[in-house]
């Protein structure tokens, strides 16, 4: 039942039924990848942070990150800090979750950005992905796998915007160089 | 690459030769149907079924199997046709499971002829369907699209090709089934469910069926007669049972929310609006509200987490609002200065237009979160309209009929109620101001007149008279509170100015000793108090709790200080702030009830002191800030209604059980 996104892709955030969907978690999860040669098994950590920025007429207006866990409305949630990634494979290491019904009014697009806090470009991190999944019953609405990586440290994931009554969700998947949300701000403003 | 379609959602097919691969956990039936441009189903020969399993362009398997292919060539369909359904049904032979819900979420996959996957799509959420349409093939402008549908049918297969307006149907699904039937009788044991392969994303689908049955599983019971028991077939292995979903934890009697007269703590009456169990809400609507729906051990606790997660509520979506109406005006101005920069609006109406097209835009947005705000308000609201009934002495107010039946409490409960907050928003929804004891930090009733707008509005000695007797009320709810014998009032009234307002303690005999009077008194009281610290931290960090003298008075003890500092010298001063810095540790705690310019001559010295203290004021005044937001909230303390009894009511048995307790 999952879209695999790729750049660019648009999505409805509706219910496979027609009902709107209600709360849903940006999950992101990562492992830091194996060093080769001496010492090759050898891991460094890699700290990736998942912050979510809040919108209004392309002001940013709250921000979600492991500093800042809720939103000032209560309506976005941080699951707080995870500083080494995934020992093993699969679940979300760090998760931002949306309550769409409960975003302020004059929040028209919320931008889920990744950051690479240690500095590690994402040449270093292997099986990282980002995914929304629907937070009333687990399913997973769409995935997108940050492959290829390259010679940066961040990433602009994802935005969800209002779309009408709705929200829907557009993959980014925009490269960016920086360590905390805050250096990306001039990457993020093009995309709104 | 490949599309994981979700229900609905559509995919382009980029050839007319086509593979659809079904993978179902258990033996089903795979057709296809073909349909004209008015979704109707023009006659049997426009079915493509086991029993007549090769349509031109449509070929399906002859039986009843686990995995399927089906052949599609769009290019040879009837030129008529424009829709083609992919269906899939049980068999209802016997031995076989009567519903979709019972068996693992079938998955099926367009892929072309080389086995390239296009298109995806696992039906979940299934139940008691038998037959279902999973895919649909559908022609648009002249190009062949996917659709995911996964439409079930609990009628079975009569039902679903009946929908597809064929006249016949009743009569086709029978022989479907008939022709199932007879090729169930050459088939093999069906494979076990697939499990470990799969790529991770299918099988995040897969468990979120599996735990979607799980629920379904909890909710209808072990009785439902949903798997007739398998016919033992000698040279078949008998179908491996599914798996029901994860395993449900929860205890089956377990209800969700344990009624209050379970716990035996003495103070909560039932609430009388409780169900057993929250009743789901209507479509579209919050569900109503319950008190004690919060997590926690005891009622009490599921109650003190309740208004605590009120108040943060309350706060953000306050802050949801205001930053909405924040952001409106300035969206406003900034259009208005555009205009007013803008020489072209000089002339004509244009400008007058701009302007008022920038005030709509405002009022609209201001009005959208106004809305918001009043949905959110109106569910706190109902909420407080419940929670407020239920609660505990000790977390109510006065006028809460759980005063009128106070009995002396057994233990000490986790949180005091000492006052109400509001914000402007909504003034008449008070939120609960709940500190947890015993106290961390000592009370200042601030008597001072420039605290704040309704205290100008007084005159000194009416204020000072209404600090005292919150002061007093404060109090009374402490000695309340807690069991008998376990908390000590003394107070100190240098002048004897408050004996008016403190003859509610000292007449119903709940004071340790009489209110202390001039310079004599306040140093008496202060050393008193000053050796318990001592003497009580020594006894700790020596771990020598038994070896303090018998004397001494283990009971919390509060100190109430009126008129600071009349009556206090420096050494009286220096003992009052060790009290206030050392005592909360060890069970001491000073309640001043002060105008902090009274104190002025003494200069900063005294700043950590009334910082320490929590500030109260003895009329509303907006001076507490939420940890979460941090807007202002008007504090308002909490009185006993005027011409009650409910103050002396509570004091006078306090008393009793503090004589029978031998103090």
């Amino acid at each position: 039942m999952t879209v695999n996104m790729t750049k660019g892709q648009a999505i409805s955030l509706q219910k496979s039924d027609g009902g709107t969907l209600t709360a849903v978690r940006m999950g992101l999860g990562w492992q830091a990848a194996p060093r080769r040669g001496l010492f090759g098994s050898r891991t460094r950590e890699v700290d990736l942070d998942a912050s979510a920025v809040l919108f209004a007429d392309k002001q940013p207006v709250d921000v979600v990150f492991f500093r800042h866990l809720v939103s000032d409305d209560g309506s976005v949630k941080h699951t707080g800090d995870n500083l080494v990634g995934g020992a093993g494979q699969g679940g979300d290491d760090e998760a931002i979750l949306v309550d769409l019904q409960r975003v302020p009014v004059h929040i028209d697009q919320i931008v889920f950005t990744v950051n690479s806090f240690t500095g590690q470009t994402f040449q270093e991190v292997q099986n990282a992905f980002c995914r929304i999944v629907d937070e009333t019953n687990g399913q997973e609405l769409a995935r997108y796998t940050l492959d290829g990586g390259g010679q940066y440290t961040a990433q602009i994931m994802a935005k969800v915007s209002r779309a009408g009554a709705g929200w829907q969700m557009t993959a980014l998947g925009n490269p960016a160089n920086g360590r905390t949300f805050q250096d990306l701000m001039p990457s993020i403003l093009p995309h709104l | 690459m490949t599309a994981e379609l979700v229900r609905g959602q559509n995919h382009p097919l980029p050839q007319a030769r086509l593979e659809i691969r079904v993978s179902a956990g258990q033996p089903v039936v795979a057709g296809a149907t073909l349909v004209d441009e008015h979704g109707t189903v023009r006659g049997t020969e426009w079915v493509a079924h086991p029993g007549a399993h090769q349509l031109p362009g449509l070929e399906v398997s002859r039986q009843a199997a686990a995995d399927h292919r089906l052949a599609v060539d769009l290019g040879a369909l009837p030129e008529a046709a424009h829709r083609v359904n992919v269906l899939l049904a049980l068999p209802t032979a016997v031995g076989f499971p009567a519903r979709f819900g019972a068996v693992a979420a079938p998955f099926v996959a367009v892929t072309g002829l080389d086995g390239d996957e296009v298109a995806t799509f696992t039906l979940t959420g299934l139940d008691a369907e038998s037959a279902v349409v999973a895919l649909e093939l559908y022609r648009r402008q002249d190009a062949w699209k996917v659709r995911a549908v996964g439409q079930g049918y609990a009628g079975g297969l009569a039902e679903l090709l009946a929908d597809q307006g064929l006249a016949q149907a009743g009569e086709l699904a029978a022989a479907i089934q008939d022709a199932v039937g007879r090729g169930l009788a050459r088939s093999v044991a069906p494979p076990p469910p697939r499990t470990a392969d799969g790529d991770r994303a299918r099988q995040t689908a897969r468990q979120g069926a599996a735990a979607q049955d799980g629920v379904r599983g909890s909710l209808t019971g072990a009785g439902t007669p949903a798997q007739p028991a398998p016919v033992p077939q000698p040279e078949t292995p008998q179908p491996q049972t599914p798996p029901d979903g994860p395993i449900d934890y929860s205890h089956p009697r377990r209800r969700k929310q344990p009624a209050a007269a379970a716990t035996p703590s003495p103070q909560p009456p039932a609430p009388p609006t409780q169900p057993s169990r929250p009743e789901p809400p209507e479509p579209g609507q919050p569900p109503r509200p319950v008190a004690g729906d919060a997590s926690g051990w005891s009622m009490e606790e599921r109650l003190y987490n309740q208004v605590w997660g009120m108040f943060e509520d309350l706060a953000r979506t306050a802050a949801a609002y205001r930053s909405a109406v924040d952001f409106a005006e300035s969206r406003m101005e900034q259009e208005l200065d555009k205009v007013l920069s803008d020489p072209r609006s000089r002339i004509g109406g244009t400008g007058d237009a701009a302007r008022q097209a920038a005030r709509a835009k405002r009022d609209a947005l201001v009005e959208q979160a106004r809305a918001v705000l009043d949905r959110d308000l109106a569910q706190l609201v109902a909420e407080s309209e419940v929670v407020e009934p239920a609660l505990p002495p000790a977390f109510a107010r006065w006028d809460n009929p759980a005063w009128h039946a106070y009995k002396v409490p057994m233990e000490i409960p986790m949180a005091l109620r000492i006052g109400d907050l509001h914000l402007p928003e909504r003034p008449d929804l008070h939120i609960p101001l709940l500190v947890r004891l015993p106290l961390e930090r000592g009370l200042w009733i601030d008597a001072g007149r420039t605290g704040s707008e309704a205290a100008m509005m007084m005159d000194t000695d009416q204020l000072r008279r209404v600090a005292m007797d919150t002061a007093v009320a404060h109090a009374a709810r402490l000695l309340g509170a807690y069991p008998a014998g376990e908390f000590t009032v003394h107070v100190i009234d240098p002048a004897g100015a408050a004996s008016a307002a403190l003859a509610p303690l000292v007449k119903s005999g709940v004071l340790a000793s009489p209110p202390a009077v001039g310079a004599q008194g306040v140093t008496e009281v202060l050393a008193r108090l000053t050796e318990r610290v001592d003497l009580v931290q020594m006894a700790i960090r020596a771990g020598a709790s038994d070896a303090l003298p018998p004397h001494l008075d283990t009971a919390e003890q509060l100190l109430i200080v009126n008129d600071f500092p009349h009556g206090f010298d420096d050494r009286a001063v220096t003992q009052l702030r060790y009290l206030a810095d050392e005592g909360p540790s060890v069970g001491v705690h000073l309640m001043m009830v002060a105008d902090r310019e009274d104190a002025n001559a003494y200069g900063p010295v005294l700043d950590p002191l009334w910082r320490s203290l929590l500030r109260l004021t003895p009329v509303p005044d907006a001076h507490l800030a939420d940890p979460w937001v941090g807007h202002a909230w008007t504090y308002e303390p909490l009185l006993a209604p005027p011409g009650s009894q409910v103050l002396w009511n509570v004091l006078s048995q306090v008393a009793a059980a503090r004589r029978a307790f031998g103090r």
